[in-house]
């Protein structure tokens, strides 16, 4: 087939020996656990009484899931080099899609409602995120605008289907729904966790294991060759912001059902931990680089901070602070590192 | 000779600029096509035209071993055997050397889930025969940033032969690269004709142009300026056309310019 390109070796560059290839393609993932388990044993160190007790990783098992079931979807979003600020307003949009249907079989069938309120809201999450890539892909609006727009306009539309009224949720407890995403395992660990587990599983095989995955990489990490190479970069965008989309709604259904009650203004303080997850989590906000399991890890260490920072004597107001220093230390690392390899 | 590719009448607007204007062009079978022009003369645009990246304004026609082509696609351009080696090198900086050379064509299952392992061993292959590395250093799943400038150029020239392409486009694949690697990629290009394959081959370089295309098209300004086989002309005649063609937009002597 080729007889002239094997001619000559071309030239050697430096010296890249296997285990050193192996140690830098994980480098970022044996980084993050290091980085966890550190962030861990201070808190071990500083407050003893509550991180040595049960009742803490209990806690942690079943909130953390409230943005991690987002985070690690958006990580798709993030390696295909665009943003989504609106993912913590769907979460509102799909329980308000929720609210309308389960209201509308409340008088006739209620735990047929759940059921249907359920897909109306998953579906509601999907529409939009597509709504977002369609305005990114279609329109060529940057996607930190775009869905810094569709943000205001989902949390609005809210307020205006609701008329700004909770939802008590309360008659959803009969549902096997409630036991499936909700409830107790072996009456200990929290369902959602488990879900939280699903999620990973299921993200880190389409991005690893299939062919969307891999357009995904490429889509982020040099948008024309992507082009010329035949990927359809549109659809594979339009895609991610879908997913994203989708799994805000379904993080919305499990907080909401979590405490069994809708509250209009849901998602409010979900953007920064999110966000920070993903980032802390090693996933570049340049494109083409990231990995589920980072943001899995990144997740916990954002969602061991505020209890850490309580249990051991300090005032929560850190919070804050810390998770906006955390999302702008690790992307000015993702610089550093990126103009090294330049 | 029958020809693999002719485009009639091509032209391309973006807005108001008319990067090509009513561009007759082939390639015969086994045949290297050597394109010269200078900047802006609308070299990569043609290019972009032949890959289905770019489309023709109406009334431009393509033909693909004479089968007419309506609505030529990246995709369908890539089925029906064309390949092309970018200047841009086309390559995903920080992505690993399988997913490059795989990049857009993955080997996977109906359901689009990979087949890592085969596309593992074939860029093994691949790296130990077409590219050359003989490095262990190297492996498949390195990642293609840290690679040098004839490596990457080995990586895209070797894409594009896996891929068994009957026209390989090589959009000015020694801008770059050192003297032996230009030596090299040189040599691949007699070697797509050995192959019985054939080839475009841009360059602003007429050193580089001139030894090994069999026909040799002046574009400028987006027209066709004129056209020669290669036994025509001298080195040097070829020169004092050229720099005619850039004085007056047209080539002197026996060959009519195209319009």
């Amino acid at each position: 087939m080729n007889s002239a390109a094997g001619a000559r070796p071309l030239s050697p560059t430096a010296t890249r020996g296997g285990f050193v290839t192996l140690a830098r393609k994980y480098a970022l993932q044996i980084a993050i656990v290091f980085v966890a388990l550190l962030i861990w044993a201070f808190f071990v160190w500083r407050a003893p009484n509550t991180f040595l007790a049960y009742d803490i990783y209990n806690a942690l098992m079943s909130t953390t899931p409230y943005f991690a079931l987002m985070a690690i979807p958006l990580t798709l979003v993030i390696i295909a080099k665009e943003i989504d600020l609106s993912f913590s307003s769907i979460m509102a949009f799909g329980m308000a899609a929720f609210d309308v249907v389960f209201l509308l079989f409340s008088k006739t069938d209620p735990q047929l409602g759940v059921w249907l309120g359920f897909v109306a809201c998953l579906l509601a999450g999907f529409l939009a995120g597509l709504l977002n890539g369609v305005i990114v892909v279609r329109l060529g609006i940057p996607s930190l605008v775009a869905t810094l727009g569709t943000s205001f306009f989902w949390s609005g539309i809210v307020l205006v289907i609701t008329n700004a009224q909770g939802l008590g949720l309360t008659p959803t407890k009969e549902t096997i729904l409630y036991s499936i995403l909700v409830g107790r395992i072996g009456g200990r660990i929290p369902a959602q966790f488990v879900w939280t587990i699903v999620f990973v599983i299921v993200i880190w095989f389409l991005l690893n294991r299939t062919r969307f995955g891999a357009h995904v990489y490429l889509s982020g990490d040099n948008v024309e060759s992507a082009r010329l190479m035949g990927v359809d970069v549109a659809r594979i965008k339009m895609l991610v912001f879908a997913i994203a989309g989708l799994a805000a709604a379904f993080a919305g259904f499990v907080v909401s059902l979590d405490v069994l009650f809708f509250w209009p203004t849901l998602g409010g303080g979900y953007l920064l931990n999110t966000l920070a997850s993903v980032f802390l989590g090693g996933t570049s906000v340049f494109g083409g680089t990231g990995t589920v399991f980072g943001t899995f890890v990144a997740s916990f260490i954002i969602a061991i901070i505020n209890p850490g920072i309580v249990a051991a004597g300090w005032t929560a107001y850190w919070t804050q602070p810390i998770y906006g220093l955390i999302i702008v230390v690790s992307v000015s690392l993702q610089a550093l590192l990126r103009r090294r390899l330049a | 000779m029958d020809n693999v590719l002719q485009m009639v009448n091509i032209s391309k607007t973006f807005g108001e600029v008319a990067a090509l204007r009513h561009v007759d062009f082939h390639v015969g079978s086994n045949e290297i096509v050597g394109l010269l022009g200078d900047n802006g003369a609308g070299k990569s645009t043609l290019v972009k035209i032949i890959t289905g990246y770019h489309q023709p304004d109406p009334g431009g026609e393509i033909y693909w071993k004479g089968q007419k082509v309506e609505r030529l696609s990246v995709a369908r351009a890539r089925e029906m055997g064309i390949e092309v080696v970018y200047q841009e090198r086309a390559l995903a900086d920080l992505q690993c050397l399988w997913r490059n050379i795989f990049m857009g064509r993955e080997l996977a299952n109906r359901w689009g889930i990979l087949d890592l392992k085969a596309m593992s061993d074939e860029t093994s292959r691949l790296m130990q025969t077409a590219m050359g590395f003989t490095s262990a250093a190297v492996t498949p799943d390195s990642v293609v940033g840290t690679f040098s400038g004839g490596e990457r150029q080995g990586v895209a020239i070797t894409r594009a032969l896996y891929f068994q392409a009957e026209l390989i486009i090589l959009d000015e694949p020694t801008m770059g690269l050192s003297l032996t690697e230009t030596r090299k990629c040189l040599d691949f290009v007699a070697g797509i004709k050995q192959a019985g394959k054939c080839a475009i081959f841009i360059d602003h370089n007429i050193f580089h142009v001139y030894p090994i295309a069999d026909r040799i098209v002046v574009l400028d300004r987006g027209a066709v300026a004129g056209q020669f086989m290669k036994g025509e002309l001298t080195f040097d005649e070829l020169i004092d056309r050229l720099s005619s063609v850039a004085r007056t937009g047209s080539l002197e002597g026996n060959n009519r310019p195209a319009r």
